[in-house]
């Protein structure tokens, strides 16, 4: 990953980077999220709405929305939408995306959407290999409901749920969902990135694109997991919120490009990891 | 006139390709399994042909809505325990308004049950089944070629009125061979203008429509609901509490259509001295008890609800009207005479005759059931 000192910086410059850009797909629909609490769904919605509209595929994409906080997306991004039941989402885009195999079909989940409740259904989506590309916010918590412990919240992580920290031995470790897909031979692409500094949102912005790609070559399921913050849900100031991303998460959720079988493939033996980012504009060692 | 000898699971499912639904996501569970062990093959045949098994019941009808949502024929099938599994996607898609197909072949329960038939999900599947106080358009054929033509209906009336159907069958249909033909089935179509399929040239499309009110989109609200909201609580437009109110509003309105237009249903025999009323499976075994029942003296007539819902309640009150006594018959403990004795009126005495553990009743059991039931003035409710 990038020189983390050097590239540390408060959200702000995050929300420059990913701002509305000419042929962003933003609704105008004023964002929900926590304002100015520096949430980082709304710089990955604004990312994520700039690049299909770069990509020119407004009339194929299919967005479907999850339960949580990140539901928001689907009012915000200017595409047909479809709101999943919690957890369901890689369900209904499959069921999407094998009525109508030429369109491109998208999920955006966060950790309790995806890794709690709807891990049976990405886990199996990527057995299957659904030519579906997944866009994951991992900040550890369950943030609508009002900052709830996460299957991916660390080890003394205090929690609504958790006031004394996380504590292995009652709730388990913190779950690695990037590292377990990569084992399967139906992932096709499968980075985590965080969004905690400019050159990381660029890295970012290079993985979903690349993950868009493996469904456009019908590679395999692809999936970004990208690391975020909830400054609410963690109880922290903006800046402090992205102090502990880059020092304490990043260091349990190694930023990595594991798998990436765009233009060809490793065989899809699942020992695809093909190491950590270089920072070279996110297309990692194979890039 | 071609006639197949075919199981009702595979009757089932043939009339679905033939209804042109060649969407299929399941999971097996007996005793229905056949449905989509015959789709494996079966709609391989079509080069839109989509079947999936999927990793449990709960996947499946998120697939179904997925489906159902990119504007294709779609549809699954299960029984008892798959199908609580499928309520919470069911509610969804009632609440998304989407149509599609949901076979339950019954079987007993609560629980794990076991797989003989039975009719014991009468109340879930005419009820609210998953949260959110939704209703699904419902019916219950009593034999394996009465199947084949409500399953095309279903797909037709779930399009109409933009709702989620379901076949209500049990075991013993799901299993039962009898000649069954595919010849003048009427497919008919709604289009699909909703559908989430890429905003090609178009403005974009959203599922579900409600889910999406934002204060800056209070202009996209229906003026007429906007009054009568203010009417209501004398405020002015909340989004979101309107579109709630909204979608509540249009799904009465859609069961109050349902009920006037959509109940079917069958009156076998005149006879005044008794009125059966059974549907599904049983209901075939009446008809018989009918011939029984007139061998000890008794003239009695027999109602067959074929939409369970909407339940067709004036239907039977006038099946009812000059007739003595009613007489419920179901595999399950009774679940229907909630609906009998809203549809009869409180002065009418019901009888009941059920069994709960499965398989076929016969004859001459319910028909001495009832006559000694008779005998002793039984009242069941």
């Amino acid at each position: 990953m990038p020189d983390e000192k050097k590239d540390r910086e408060a959200p702000g410059a995050v929300q420059e980077a990913s701002g509305k850009k000419p042929g962003s797909l933003l609704t105008g629909v004023a964002f929900t999220y926590c304002p100015g609490s520096g949430c980082t769904h709304g710089s990955l919605n604004r990312l994520l709405a700039g690049i299909i509209g770069e990509l020119g595929i407004r009339s194929k994409v299919i967005l479907v929305g999850p339960v949580g906080c990140a539901e928001g997306i689907v009012k915000y991004i200017d595409v047909d939408a479809v709101e999943a039941p919690h957890g369901r989402a890689t369900a209904v885009a499959t069921g999407i995306k094998r009525s109508l195999p030429d369109r491109v079909v998208i999920t955006y989940q966060g950790d309790g959407d995806l890794a709690a409740i709807g891990i049976a259904e990405v886990m199996h989506a990527a057995i299957r290999g659904e030519r579906i590309s997944t866009v994951f916010l991992n900040n550890t918590v369950f943030g609508m409901t009002g900052g709830q412990m996460a299957p991916t919240s660390l080890i003394g992580q205090r929690t609504t749920t958790t006031p004394f920290g996380r504590d292995a031995q009652l709730s388990g470790m913190p779950f690695h969902v990037a590292e377990i897909l990569t084992r399967l031979p139906g992932t096709a692409y499968v980075a985590r990135t965080a969004m905690n500094s400019t050159a990381n949102v660029a890295v970012t912005r290079e993985a979903i694109l690349r993950a868009l790609e493996a469904q456009m070559q019908d590679r395999g399921f692809s999936i970004v997991e990208v690391m975020g913050i909830c400054p609410v849900g963690w109880k922290m100031t903006p800046r402090d919120a992205n102090t502990h991303l880059s020092d304490q998460i990043i260091g349990e959720y190694p930023l990595q490009l594991f798998k990436d079988c765009v233009g060809s493939c490793d065989g899809g033996t699942g020992d695809g990891q093909v190491g950590p980012w270089t920072g070279d504009g996110g297309r990692g060692p194979q890039g | 006139m071609t006639r197949h000898l075919m199981k009702g699971c595979e009757a089932f499912a043939e009339a679905t390709v033939r209804a042109g639904c060649h969407c299929f996501f399941g999971y097996p569970i007996t005793p229905q399994s056949e449905v989509m062990e015959y789709l494996s093959w079966r709609l391989r045949d079509f080069p839109d042909g989509v079947f999936l098994q999927a990793e449990s019941e709960v996947a499946a009808i998120n697939m179904v809505y997925g489906a159902a949502a990119a504007g294709r024929r779609a549809m699954t099938s299960s029984s008892g325990p798959g199908i609580s599994l499928m309520q919470e996607g069911l509610s969804y898609l009632a609440g998304a308004e989407l149509p599609c197909l949901v076979a339950n072949f019954c079987r007993t329960g609560p629980g794990l049950g076991g797989v003989e038939g039975s009719q014991c999900d009468y109340l879930q599947a005419t009820r609210s089944g998953g949260h959110g106080g939704y209703r699904l358009l419902t019916l219950a054929p009593s034999t394996v070629q009465e199947m084949v033509h409500l399953t095309v209906l279903a797909f037709e009336l779930a399009e109409k009125y933009r709702t989620p159907a379901t076949i209500f069958s049990d075991g013993i249909l799901a299993q039962l061979a009898e000649p069954v033909s595919f010849d003048d089935l009427a497919v008919v179509t709604h289009p699909k203008p909703w559908a989430t399929t890429g905003a090609d040239g178009r403005a974009r499309n959203r599922i579900p429509r409600h889910f999406f009110s934002e204060a800056s989109e209070t202009d996209e609200l229906d003026p007429e609901t906007v009054a009568r909201y203010r009417a209501m609580t004398g405020k002015g437009p909340a989004a979101p509490l309107i579109e709630a109110e909204r979608l509540n509003l249009t799904l009465a309105e859609k069961y109050r259509r349902m009920a006037k237009e959509e109940a079917r249903w069958e009156v076998i025999g005149d006879g005044t001295d008794l009125l059966l009323v059974a549907f599904g499976t049983i209901a075939r075994v009446c008809e018989e008890v009918l011939d029984w029942l007139a061998g000890e003296g008794i003239r009695a007539r027999l109602f067959r609800p074929i939409t369970i819902f909407p339940f067709p309640s004036e239907a039977l009150a006038r099946a009812a009207a000059g007739v003595e006594r009613v007489h419920v018959v179901e595999m399950n403990e009774g679940q229907m005479i909630d609906d009998v004795r809203i549809a009869v009126g409180r002065e009418k005495p019901i009888g009941f005759y059920g069994r709960t553990a499965g398989g076929v009743l016969r004859v001459g059991e319910i028909g001495r059931a009832i006559t000694g039931a008779l005998a002793r003035r039984e009242i069941h409710a």
